[in-house]
């Protein structure tokens, strides 16, 4: 059976070019960055080249850019780091209620230590109100946390309207830019921008590699500690085949390729709710209207459950996704349409995202549109046939 | 070799070895065959570990090592609903339930049965220890499993003709340690696995503690027949016709026999004990059932003798059923029997075959003329 992979906000499969880099790296190196001899400075020096391709990327210093193992880490660090940070000049933290759980479960944590996290509401489209945000920020506000772009619905936040506001506050201003970071341009200096999160997997890079952004104004505690690596911010000898891979991916993603990846996907998205509508599937956009980051979309099929849709369509082939499994497998009700539409709204129980990457083609997503409507009539049939 | 490729059967899958190695047959015989792992209970302890995580993971692996897909699916609702709604019920009328049956017939064979047909599923496969097997006219009937030990139709006695229509029992007819022997030939990591014990969800915890969370106990007096006062109980709910233990008095008396619960008196919240294991107290001839249901469409006439159990793993007992209304009997024992269990299932056999059951409402003796000890027999 063909597999289609529609999952690439999950991660994406590494380009050739990456694994090509990387392979070259791990056979051409082996040092130890830090190391004070020759296979060091080796090691070094493409750390240093691969920092600078990073630190570009969204107009940064290189300096400013702190490796680490992803995004997840980076959100602790930026925001158990900050809250160790400023404790004392205030217990306020600001962030929204549809963040993935690399900053939710920090924020409840720091929760657990006194901490005041506000957590502000989304409307349908999966967007804060800025008014809100305006109401919540007090002199004593020491950290504003809101993702670039949501990894479910695929929702854009209004981020230069919140650097704005955060800039006129005491607060600094951390974005998880995972979702977002490969398709739109990110410039954290005319966004007022403190604190920056990604990860390489969801660009086609290597897993397990990423960067926090830390404005160099800013002088954060190690979260790790250990050796001096990353002028003592990160300890943990440096991953150089990884950041090399990472590096790669990044330059692979010219302006020109991101404004044809822009146009893919929203000819897909287009052709798979066209493809829906003419077969007659009843269903709805989840953030409909929304500014969107482009890759994802989020469909409430109605009347047919998450979980059904999201197995049968594995078992013919198709990956998608219907959520965040527990450890037992089994699938979470998504925080995030929760938060956008109310728990008991079907849309919380009967809703998929879909999610296209660079190796989706046209073809793929017809076969998914037609797949899902089998499947979908089969299951309604079934259920009307049940009484 | 019948090919059964366009054949799809989901797999109850528990993460122990009787469920893998049914997953594993199945595969075998060149089935479309599904792993589905059911997460029944929300058991997480206060560092946010559960043992269906563990489970879980077991599942993957075996399910990896078989070659084929797994999920996992939530019926907690279903379960805390259709299951432990009852159990609790049923305790809070002094009686005690069988969870297992309950929960075969609601949650394993329907939620799960419905949950399987939405994956287009043609059948669903358990690993219990029971046959199928079809007659001439295509009615299925359920058959004792292979191992006598291991026979499991006592729990499933309140399924109907529909859902034994759907059900596959590949390891049905083999013996334990047999299905050991190919988990282990399979290298599948459950090969060892312990078997679990007791009831799903209260697994190896203090039965009297889990019941106390959700029940509120009311000590009261334990009392013999004759009235006379023998100390206190913790809680009725919390004791069941003809258990020793627990009772929290030696012996003594006139036989100096260790002493047995033998009734419960809920209005007044007393606890009768006898003396003796063989205490006449505990042993009746006949008694009242309800909610009977029958496995296959078969008219077994309102008169008939087959064989009953009265719990899990006990002998056969000839009894004669006279029916009093579609689905309520009186049930005649040819011989007394001991401790039987307001709440717990009776099963009717035909030989090797299972014929369906109900639910024990009262036991007493016939003969009893005695209004009170009629009473005290099934409270």
């Amino acid at each position: 059976m063909k597999h289609i992979y529609l999952d690439n906000a999950a991660t994406t499969p590494m380009a050739p070019e990456v694994i090509a880099t990387m392979t070259e790296q791990m056979q051409a190196d082996f040092g130890n960055a830090s190391s004070t001899h020759y296979f060091g400075r080796q090691a070094h020096t493409v750390l240093d080249t691969s920092r600078h391709t990073l630190a570009q990327s969204i107009h940064a210093k290189d300096n400013e850019i702190i490796l680490t193992s992803g995004a997840t880490e980076s959100n602790n660090t930026a925001i158990l780091q900050t809250a160790k940070l400023r404790a004392n000049e205030g217990k306020r933290i600001i962030t929204t209620a549809i963040e993935h759980h690399s900053v939710l479960k920090p924020m409840a944590y720091l929760e657990s230590q006194g901490f005041d996290v506000v957590y502000l509401p989304v409307n349908e489209q999966g967007v804060i109100d800025l008014n809100d945000l305006k109401a919540a920020l007090t002199p004593e506000t020491i950290l504003v946390s809101i993702m670039m772009g949501n990894n479910e619905v695929g929702s854009h936040m209004p981020i230069h309207e919140i650097g704005e506001l955060v800039r006129e506050s005491n607060a600094w201003f951390h974005t998880d830019a995972t979702q977002t970071y490969g398709l739109l341009d990110i410039d954290v200096q005319a966004d007022n921008i403190d604190l920056l999160a990604v990860s390489a997997h969801k660009i086609n890079g290597p897993k397990q590699i990423g960067f926090l952004y830390v404005n160099d104004a800013i002088h954060l505690p190690s979260f790790v500690l250990g050796g001096e690596q990353e002028k003592k911010r990160r300890a943990g000898t440096e991953n150089v085949p990884a950041v090399a891979g990472f590096a790669k991916a990044v330059e692979l993603l010219t302006p020109a390729v991101k404004a044809d990846l822009q146009a893919r996907y929203a000819g897909f998205r287009q052709q798979l709710l066209a493809t829906l509508a003419a077969n007659d599937i009843d269903f709805a956009l989840n953030a409909e209207g929304a500014d969107q980051v482009g890759h994802v979309v989020n469909l409430w099929i109605k009347g047919v459950s998450t979980y059904v849709l999201q197995m049968n369509l594995d078992l013919a082939g198709f990956a998608i996704s219907g959520g965040s499994a527990c450890t037992a497998g089994d699938l979470e009700p998504s925080h995030v349409l929760i938060a956008m539409y109310g728990e008991h709204s079907p849309r919380v129980a009967e809703s998929i995202r879909i999610s296209f990457g660079h190796e989706t083609t046209a073809e793929d997503v017809t076969a998914f549109a037609e797949a899902l409507t089998k499947i979908v009539k089969r299951n309604l049939a079934k259920q009307a046939a049940k009484g | 070799m019948v090919d059964h490729s366009n054949t799809r059967v989901v797999v109850g899958m528990s993460g122990g070895v009787d469920s893998s190695v049914t997953a594993l047959l199945l595969k075998q015989q060149g089935y479309d065959v599904i792993g589905v792992f059911m997460k029944n209970w929300d058991d997480t302890d206060e560092n946010g570990v559960c043992t269906a995580t563990e489970d879980y993971e077991d599942v993957a692996k075996v399910a990896s090592k078989i070659g084929i897909p797994y999920y996992s699916v939530n019926f907690e609702k279903e379960y805390w609903d259709r299951v432990f709604e009852y159990f609790l019920d049923e305790y809070k009328h002094g009686r005690t339930p069988n969870p297992d049956v309950m929960c075969n017939k609601e949650v394993k064979f329907k939620a799960f049965l419905d949950y399987a047909m939405e994956l287009d599923a043609d059948f669903i496969a358990m690993g219990h220890y029971a046959q199928i097997e079809r007659d001439d006219n295509g009615i299925a009937h359920m058959l004792r499993g292979g191992d006598s030990n291991k026979d499991q139709t006592y729990f499933l006695s309140a399924l109907s003709q529909d859902q034994l229509q759907k059900s596959m029992f590949p390891i049905g007819h083999m013996q334990k340690a047999e299905v050991r022997r190919l988990a282990e030939e399979a290298g599948l990591a459950t090969a060892k696995k312990k078997d679990s014990t007791g009831i799903c969800f209260i697994g190896e915890r203090n039965f009297k503690q889990f019941l106390s969370e959700y029940l509120p106990a009311q000590p009261g007096k334990m009392m013999t027949v004759d009235g006379l006062e023998k100390g206190t109980h913790d809680g009725l709910m919390y004791y069941t016709i003809g258990q020793r233990s627990g009772l929290g008095i030696g012996g003594g008396g006139q036989s100096n026999d260790p002493w047995f619960v033998v009734g419960k008196d809920l209005d007044k919240n007393i606890l009768y004990v006898g003396q003796g294991y063989h205490n006449e107290l505990l042993y009746a001839d006949q008694l009242d059932a309800s909610n009977i249901s029958w496995i296959t469409p078969v008219d077994h006439g309102t008169d008939f003798h087959c064989t009953a159990k009265f719990r899990y793993r006990q002998q056969d007992v000839g009894v004669t059923v006279h029916m009093t209304s579609k689905t309520t009997a009186t049930v005649v024992f040819d011989d007394p029997v001991r401790a039987i269990t307001p709440g717990q299932a009776v099963v009717f056999y035909d030989g090797a075959e299972c014929l369906g059951g109900g639910t024990i409402d009262v036991a007493y003796k016939a003969a009893n003329d005695n209004a009170d000890m009629k009473v005290l027999q099934y409270v």
